[in-house]
């Protein structure tokens, strides 16, 4: 497969792989804070790649994951409602809420097409004009300029039986928290490369002037996060730590600007409530005033109420990253892929979903080199 | 038989008239062998030398046709290869059919005339049969039971505990055809080249290498549901042995990798409907691939692993990067009613 095997190669791994355990001589502890990250490193066996003194931990970087309870069951309350049709992207459909997924409320009627893009819910609106077409509109700087066009598209044709529902979220500000938090003890950041492309590099530079993080973007592939991880480590112990783009055949210094301005046009930072994490200020997204007609919140006036985390779930550290899914009683036992409990399980780029997917190899030794 | 509509009606169902027309005018047209036709209760089969093979699969598939086939075939080739993977020379099949009230007449001739034609060609005759139709809604168009019954020749002992430490592993063609081909199809996704299901019979990969090669047949498996890495996992933990895999070994359509990259789908866990997994002494593995190579329906043979004690009871995959990492069995369902 052109553009993904030569990333693969396992020949350019070795080298990465030798150069790292030979530069490696002081402990360094990094979060990954993409869920791709996190699936990529599992999936392709990279933590079996590290040297002992190099810890990966898994960040807040799924957008499932982190959207509030009490905006699930909201999601799942408005799918039940008449002549309702809900457009979401795959991985919400599982979620478990309050009184059942919206899985179980399609199962009882409720009308819910899954979609590959928000654009796919503006053709449903057209089919069915009787029927309010609402996408529940969760992810962040990624997805945000789709949603973004998409509104803007909506407006521009006139559509009024389409809104979305707006539970975006933006990456710097729950950063901030994670790294005030004394708990988690971070040397290194592995920015994620897809959220990049948009922001550009430069939006983390406020990591290295305010908490001397060192940080490096990073795609997707093996090559590409074991340079990030080899940029990160001789940051960390030469204390010249700064924002290093090793994922420069996409991510520039300033981002798309294009797809910047979409998503300043259509949305404004609001305060967001982050599962896990709390509230956090201007963390999230809303409509602004003139797209008020599209934030099916305040056309049917729905209002979020606070909901518990179930019994016993560590979603909430698991996401802040000072606890792993080991360490939850209910992980494997009574919460598998099959039947979620938390959030981190359900989508598949949760934490919990890549370790009991990917398994870890309880001997290691075995497949270090070293 | 036509009725206004060309379609099922509850009639259809009945056990009268109008049951014995469709039987007669649509099964019996396509399905034609002796035993069929007497129309009997049961069919009473000849005396057999050798211990019998009996299996039973249902299939619900959605889209009922998909490129590459439909369900009839798959319902025709699913059970033949259930047979196959214990060793077994299939002898005949039963077809037990759901019909939904509705379903068109054209759709079903389509897919009785896809039952003929793959039992024909596999060689395995329908021997007796059964059809019911339930009101609008109680079905999705059409369910398929078949059911087969095959001869297990002296000496032959096919079975997951037969596997051993030393034993290479071969896959008998490309992975995930089938479960790309009905995710694709079933979300209207559109992608460059052309990937249609494997649905085909592998009695004939089976009886050449067992015919040859004997004792050296330790287990086979066709990794359906699930996937070649659900059926790699039920192995391991069901011997307690360690199943070593190397991900560039295995035989993928390009089309159908791209695809997966697209949609974050691991191909390991998608259903295979033409492929077996087959578990061999060490010494004759070459020769083994050789001649799985000269059968059609596994000219893409691979030797894809091997077997060891490293760690018991698990699967470990070398990534095409070199990493390592465990092959967990399938968790949740991420496609529903795929054969």
């Amino acid at each position: 497969m052109k553009y993904v095997d030569e990333y693969r190669s396992r020949k350019m791994v070795d080298v990465l792989r030798k150069e790292l355990h030979e530069i490696t001589h002081t402990p360094v502890r990094i979060m990954e804070v993409c869920g791709t990250h996190t699936m990529s490193i599992f999936r392709h066996g990279i933590r079996n790649m590290l040297p002992r003194q190099v810890e990966l931990v898994s960040g807040p970087g799924c957008p499932v994951c982190v959207t509030p309870a009490g905006v699930i069951d909201a999601f799942i309350d408005l799918s039940r409602l008449p002549d309702v049709m809900i457009t979401t992207f795959g991985d919400m459909i599982r979620v478990p809420g309050r009184q059942g997924s919206l899985a179980d409320a399609r199962a009882a009627g409720a009308e819910v097409e899954i979609v590959y893009s928000p654009m796919d819910g503006l053709a449903l609106a057209r089919k069915n004009p009787n029927k309010l077409v609402v996408f529940l509109s969760v992810g962040f700087e990624t997805t945000t300029p789709t949603i973004a066009a998409t509104i803007l598209a909506a407006k521009n044709i006139g559509l009024a039986n389409f809104a979305v529902f707006p539970a975006n979220k933006i990456m710097p500000p729950p950063l901030r928290v994670l790294l005030q938090d004394p708990a988690l003890q971070l040397d290194g950041l592995l920015c994620p490369g897809h959220v990049s492309i948009m922001t550009g590099a430069a939006m983390y530079n406020f990591l290295v002037q305010d908490y001397g993080l060192a940080c490096a973007v990073a795609g997707f592939e093996p090559t590409d996060i074991l340079q990030a991880v080899i940029a990160l480590v001789k940051q960390v112990q030469s204390g010249r730590q700064c924002v290093e783009n090793c994922y420069g055949r996409v991510v520039s210094e300033q981002g798309n600007r294009r797809a910047q301005e979409l998503a300043a046009t259509v949305f404004e930072p609001v305060d967001a409530h982050w599962r896990g994490l709390g509230e956090i200020s201007l963390s999230g997204l809303a409509l602004r005033r003139e797209f008020a007609g599209f934030d099916v919140t305040r056309r049917l006036d729905i209002t979020v109420t606070d909901a518990p985390e179930p019994p016993g779930c560590r979603c909430g550290e698991i996401l802040k990253g000072i606890c792993q899914p080991a360490d939850c009683p209910l992980f494997g036992t009574r919460c598998v892929p099959a039947s979620p409990v938390g959030p981190c399980m359900v989508s598949s780029e949760g934490t919990c979903a890549a370790w009991h997917r990917y398994g870890g190899l309880t001997d290691t030794d075995t497949f270090n080199p070293e | 038989m036509k009725n206004q509509n060309n379609c099922i009606l509850l009639d259809h169902g009945s056990g009268g008239l109008a049951s014995q027309e469709l039987i007669s005018s649509l099964f019996l047209q396509y399905l034609q062998n002796p035993l069929l036709h007497q129309l009997e209760d049961a069919a009473v089969l000849a005396e057999q030398h050798g211990r019998l093979a009996f299996s039973t699969d249902s299939y619900v598939v959605d889209p009922v046709v998909f490129p590459g086939g439909n369900i009839g075939e798959l319902a025709v080739n699913g059970t033949i290869n259930d047979l196959a993977m214990r060793g077994a020379q299939p002898l005949c099949l039963s077809l037990g059919v759901i019909l939904e009230e509705g379903l068109p007449l054209e759709l079903l001739e389509e897919i009785i005339m896809a039952i003929a034609r793959a039992a024909d060609y596999a060689g395995v005759p329908i021997v007796t049969g059964d059809t019911k139709v339930v009101p609008v809604g109680k079905a999705d168009k059409i369910f398929i039971n078949t059911s087969g019954i095959g001869v297990v020749e002296e000496g032959v002992d096919i079975s997951t505990s037969q596997a051993c430490a030393g034993d290479v592993i071969l896959l008998s063609g490309t992975l995930a055809d089938h479960g790309m081909t009905i995710l694709t199809s079933r979300e209207g996704l559109r992608i460059g080249g052309r990937v249609e299901s494997d649905t085909r019979p592998l009695h004939f990969v089976t009886r050449a290498i067992i015919s040859r090669f004997g004792a050296a047949i330790h287990t086979m498996r066709d990794p359906t549901r699930g996937g070649l890495g659900t059926s790699l996992s039920e192995i391991a933990r069901a011997t307690n042995l360690c199943i070593e895999i190397e991900e560039d070994n295995i035989p993928m359509k390009s089309e159908v990798r791209a695809a997966c990259e697209l949609m974050g789908l691991d191909p390991l866990y998608l259903a295979n409907e033409g492929k077996c997994l087959v578990i061999v002494g060490p010494d004759k593995a070459e020769e083994i691939l050789t001649t799985m190579r000269s059968v059609q329906e596994a000219g893409e043979s691979a030797i894809i692993g091997k077997i060891s004690n490293k760690h018991p009871g698990r699967v470990v995959l070398t990534t095409l990067s070199g990493g390592n990492r465990l092959v967990e069995p399938l968790s949740g369902d991420p496609l529903p009613r795929i054969c």
